[in-house]
C-alpha cells in the first residue's frame, strides 16, 4: 500500500440551475487570453446534448482515454507509445476548432464610430480567428437549455448508447420530463490518460495533491494529450503552441482557498476535499474487465482516513498531519465513498476520475408532481426512480458504465432523505425505516442532510494548505497559465508574444493574500496590472480590477457641474 | 587560395557551428516556452494530414541521406563491399525520392499556409523569413542530386571532394581547397545549408531537436514531486542561494 493524498471535488447536480457563472468567471480568470478564445476549462453541459467539443463522449470517434487489451493490460485507446510517435506529425484524432467552436467577438466600435446614417449601427459578429465577419453557428453551449433538442439531442453520444424502447421514449418524452445540467471540469483523473499520451513528458500529476499539470517549458506542442483526455479537458492554445488545461486553480487550493468555479457557484453545489488512495492499485483497479465493476474498483481505491492503519501508512509515505485531519473531513470522501451517493463521470474510460457527481433526483421529483402525486413521499419517489427508466438508464451511461443499481441505490438515499427530513421539518414522528430501507440510519441520513442542504462554506470546502517545507516550489512546477499572456503575466520576450521566462502566478497570488490577511477590514485586493482578476478573489471585497459604482451625487453637485 | 575560399569554407562553418551551438544553448535556456512546434492542426486538418508526414518523412530521409554521405568515407563503404556505381545509383534513386517528397510536403505546407486564413494569419515573419531559406535549401539540393547524378554531363562524385571538407572542419583541420574545387551547384547548396542552420536556433526549426524518444522508455504515468533543493516556491537563482547551502549543492 502507498497511500497518497488527491484534492477531489463533488458536484451535486440537483443543485445545478445551469447558470454558467462557474463558466464565466473561470473563463474571465484563466482562459480571457489570446490562442485560448475558444477554451472552457470549466463548461456546464445540457444533458441529453452533445457536449463541448460536440460529441466528445464518443470514443469511438474521438479514441479518449484506455482500453483494455485482451492480456488485460492498460493501452490509451488511440495507440501504444510507437503507435502515437508514428502519428506525431499530424495528429488523426484531433478535434477540429469546428468541433469547439469558431470563437467571435462583436464589431462594438461600428456602434459608435459609424457616420451618422438612416439606419440604426449594428454590432457585426467578427471572428476571433481570422478576423472576418462571421455567421455564428455553434458554440460551447449552443444546446443550452435543449435547444435545438429534436435537432441535436439525438447526436448525444449517451443517448445513442441506450437503444430499443428506453431510447425511443427518450425521443418521445424529454422535452417534459428530463433535463438536467452537467458542469464539467478536468476531472484530475488517478489514472490520466493525458499524462500517458504526452510524448514530452510534460503533464503530469503533482505527487502532493493530484492535480493534473502541463508543464509550459517542457510542453512541445505535440497535441496528443488532447486526444488522449477522454473528456477532451486538455486544450491546445493555438497562439502559444501549448497545451492548456483545468488547474484545478492550484494557487488557491494551494493556500486553503476552494477553486474559482466552487467559490462562485451560486448554488453552492460544489464540493472540495481530500481523498486518500492506494497509488499502487490504480493501474490493477482501472484494468478491471467488466466495465461495470470500475465503479466499484474505484471506491475501493479511496481508503478509509480513520483507519489507523491507514493512518499509519500515510505518515510513513510522508502524508502531513493536517493533511491527515483534513482527509478525516473531507466531504468528498463522504458523498463519494460513505454515503455512496457521488458518482464518477464515465468511469468506463478507465482514468479513475476525481470529479464526482451527485445524480440529480429532481427531474423524477418534477415528473411525479406532474402526475399529482406527493412528489415528497418517500414510497412514492422511490416507485418512481425505478419506473422512469430513462433518467436512470441515462444516468447510468453517464455515471456507471450503464449498470443502474448504483444509481438507483444514489438516488434512493436522496428521496429517503428528502422524506425524512420533511418528517422532521413539520414536526411530525421521523419513521426510522425510511433511512434502513436504503441501508442507511438515521443519524447517517442527518449527517448527509447536513452536508447536502446547509453545507456552510468550512463544511464543502476541507482544504489543507500546502506544505512548502516539503520540499519543491509545489506551485512553480508549472502549469499552464502562468506564462507570457497568462493570468499571472502580461510580458513578452525577445521572441515576441508568448517566448521568455514567465513571472509565477503563485508571486501575485501570495501577494495579494498576504494583504488580504494582515489587513484589518475587508479591502480589494489591490490592482497588479490592470484586469479584473478572480483568481485572487476570496468573496471579500471588490474583485481587483472590477469598475466599482461610483456613489450617487446629488443634484446640487450635478447642477455645480453644469453651469 | 583566395579570400573568398578561405572565407566561404573555414570561416563560415565555423561561424555556423558557434551560432548554432550557443544559439541552441542560449534558446533552451531563455526561452524553453517558445519551444515548440506551433502547430496549426486545430485551424485545418484535411490538408496537413498528407502534406505534414511527407514533408517531415521526407526530411528525415534526407537527413539520413547527408549523414551517410557526408560522414562514411567512400573507403568505408568500399570496404564492405559497395562499389561507386551501386553506391551512386542508390543515393541518387533514394535522394531523389526523398527530396521530392520533401519539396511536395513543404509546396504543400506552404500551400496550405498562404490560402487557409487562420493558418495564415498565424504565421509570422520569423516563419516566412526561415521558409526562405529552407525551400531555397531544399530546392537547391533537389538540383544538385539531379546534377551529380549525370542525367546531364558525367555527373559528380562528391565524396571525394564535398564529404572530405566536411568531415575536415569536424577533425579541426579544414581543407577548403576542396570545396573551390567542386561544382558551383555544390557550393550554392552547401551555403544555403549552413545559412539553415546559421538560423535554426532562432526560428521554430528548434523543435526537431525535442524528438520525444524518451517517450517509448518512460512509463504511462508521471508523478512529480517536490524535490529536497528548495524551499518556498521559487526556484533560487544562482547567487541566492539561502544561508547555510552547502557549496556542492550550491553549485547545481
Amino acid at each position: 500500500m502507498r497511500v497518497m493524498a488527491q484534492v477531489g471535488m463533488v458536484m451535486n447536480l440537483d443543485k445545478c440551475i445551469g447558470c454558467h457563472t462557474c463558466s464565466v468567471t473561470c473563463k474571465q480568470a484563466w482562459t480571457n487570453r489570446a490562442g485560448v478564445e475558444y477554451v472552457w476549462f470549466n463548461n456546464v453541459e445540457t444533458r441529453p446534448g452533445q457536449g463541448y467539443p460536440r460529441t466528445y463522449e464518443d470514443q469511438e470517434k474521438w479514441k479518449g482515454g484506455w482500453k483494455r487489451t485482451r492480456r488485460g493490460k492498460l493501452r490509451p485507446r488511440a495507440g501504444g507509445r510507437l503507435h502515437r510517435l508514428t502519428q506525431i506529425f499530424s495528429n488523426p484524432k484531433l478535434p477540429e476548432l469546428a468541433d469547439y467552436y469558431e470563437p467571435w467577438t462583436y464589431e462594438y466600435d461600428t456602434l459608435i464610430s459609424a457616420p451618422q446614417g438612416e439606419h440604426t449601427p449594428v454590432a457585426r459578429p467578427k471572428s476571433l480567428i481570422t478576423g472576418e465577419p462571421m455567421k455564428i453557428s455553434w458554440s460551447a453551449n449552443w444546446d443550452d437549455d435543449l435547444a435545438g433538442g429534436p435537432e441535436l439531442a439525438p447526436n448525444d453520444p449517451v443517448l445513442r448508447k441506450i437503444k430499443g424502447e428506453v431510447g425511443d421514449r427518450v425521443k418521445l418524452d424529454f422535452e417534459q420530463a428530463f433535463m438536467f445540467y452537467l458542469p464539467r471540469i478536468c476531472e484530475h483523473c488517478l489514472n490520466p490518460a493525458c499524462v500517458a499520451a504526452c510524448p514530452s513528458g510534460a503533464m503530469y500529476k503533482r505527487a502532493e495533491d493530484g492535480i493534473v499539470l502541463v508543464d509550459q517549458e517542457q510542453c512541445r506542442g505535440w497535441r496528443m494529450c488532447v486526444t488522449g483526455c477522454p473528456y477532451k479537458k486538455v486544450y491546445f492554445n493555438h497562439r502559444t503552441g501549448k497545451a492548456e488545461k483545468c488547474t484545478l486553480c492550484y494557487p488557491r487550493i494551494e493556500v486553503g482557498l476552494p477553486t474559482v468555479c466552487s467559490e462562485t457557484c451560486v448554488g453552492r453545489l460544489r464540493y472540495l476535499g481530500l481523498f486518500l488512495y492506494d497509488e499502487e492499485r490504480v493501474a490493477e483497479a482501472a484494468a478491471t474487465e467488466n466495465e461495470q465493476e470500475l465503479y466499484q474498483a474505484q471506491l475501493d481505491l479511496l481508503l478509509d482516513p480513520n483507519d489507523p492503519e491507514v493512518l499509519a501508512q500515510a505518515r510513513r509515505d510522508g502524508i502531513p498531519e493536517d493533511w491527515l485531519e483534513a482527509a478525516q473531513r473531507s466531504p468528498v470522501y463522504k458523498l463519494a465513498k460513505e454515503y455512496q451517493v457521488a458518482l464518477p463521470l464515465h468511469p468506463e474510460y478507465r482514468t479513475m476520475p476525481m470529479v464526482w457527481y451527485i445524480p440529480p433526483l429532481s427531474p423524477i421529483v418534477d415528473a411525479l408532481r406532474d402526475t399529482g402525486n406527493d412528489a415528497e413521499e418517500a414510497g412514492n419517489l422511490f416507485g418512481a426512480i425505478r419506473s422512469l427508466r430513462i433518467p436512470v438508464e441515462y444516468l447510468a451511461e453517464l455515471f456507471t458504465a450503464g449498470d443502474p443499481a448504483p444509481v438507483v441505490r444514489a438516488l434512493d438515499r436522496l428521496a429517503a432523505m428528502r422524506s425524512y427530513m420533511r418528517d422532521e421539518n413539520l414536526k411530525r414522528p421521523t419513521r426510522p425505516e425510511v433511512p434502513i430501507r436504503v441501508g442507511m440510519t438515521e443519524e447517517s441520513i442527518s449527517e448527509m442532510y447536513r452536508l447536502l442542504s446547509i453545507a456552510k462554506y468550512e463544511d464543502r470546502y476541507v482544504i489543507p494548505t500546502a506544505h512548502a517545507e516539503v520540499g519543491r516550489q509545489l506551485d512553480e512546477l508549472e502549469c499552464s497559465l502562468d506564462v507570457a499572456g497568462g493570468p499571472g503575466q502580461y510580458h513578452s520576450g525577445t521572441f515576441g508574444e508568448a517566448s521568455g521566462r514567465p513571472t509565477p502566478v503563485a508571486v501575485e497570488t501570495f501577494q495579494a493574500l498576504k494583504q488580504r490577511q494582515t489587513s484589518e477590514t475587508i479591502v480589494p485586493t489591490e490592482d497588479q496590472s490592470g484586469r479584473v482578476n478572480l483568481l485572487n478573489w476570496d468573496g471579500a471585497g471588490v474583485p481587483l480590477g472590477m469598475p466599482s459604482v461610483p456613489p450617487r451625487r446629488s443634484a446640487e453637485e450635478a447642477d455645480d457641474d453644469r453651469s | 587560395m583566395s579570400a573568398s575560399t578561405i572565407l566561404l569554407w573555414v570561416v563560415l562553418p565555423y561561424v555556423t557551428i558557434a551560432v548554432f551551438v550557443v544559439g541552441m544553448i542560449w534558446r533552451y535556456r531563455y526561452d524553453k516556452f517558445g519551444w515548440t512546434t506551433r502547430s496549426s492542426q486545430l485551424y485545418e486538418r484535411k490538408l496537413i494530414r498528407i502534406a505534414s508526414p511527407l514533408f517531415h518523412i521526407g526530411i528525415l530521409a534526407v537527413v539520413i541521406g547527408h549523414v551517410i554521405g557526408l560522414l562514411i568515407p567512400e573507403s568505408w563503404t568500399q570496404a564492405l563491399g559497395i562499389s561507386e556505381t551501386l553506391y551512386h545509383i542508390m543515393a541518387v534513386s533514394l535522394g531523389l525520392l526523398a527530396g521530392i517528397c520533401t519539396l511536395v510536403g513543404i509546396v504543400l505546407l506552404i500551400y496550405r499556409r498562404r490560402t487557409v486564413g487562420p493558418v495564415f494569419s498565424a504565421t509570422t515573419g520569423n516563419d516566412k523569413f526561415m521558409y526562405l531559406f529552407l525551400v531555397a535549401a531544399i530546392l537547391l539540393g533537389l538540383l544538385t542530386t539531379f546534377l551529380a547524378a549525370g542525367f546531364v554531363d558525367h555527373g559528380y562524385n562528391y565524396r571525394d571532394t564535398v564529404s572530405v571538407w566536411f568531415r575536415s572542419i569536424f577533425l579541426l583541420n579544414p581543407q577548403p581547397e576542396l570545396m573551390a574545387e567542386a561544382p558551383l551547384y555544390f557550393r550554392v547548396h552547401a551555403i544555403a545549408g549552413l545559412c539553415v542552420f546559421l538560423i535554426w536556433p532562432f526560428t521554430r526549426l528548434v523543435h526537431a531537436f525535442s524528438a520525444p524518444i524518451g517517450y517509448v522508455f518512460r512509463p504511462y504515468i508521471i508523478y512529480r514531486d517536490r524535490g529536497p533543493h528548495d524551499l518556498g516556491n521559487r526556484t533560487r537563482r544562482r547567487g541566492w542561494e539561502a544561508v547555510g547551502t552547502p557549496d556542492k549543492r550550491r553549485r547545481e
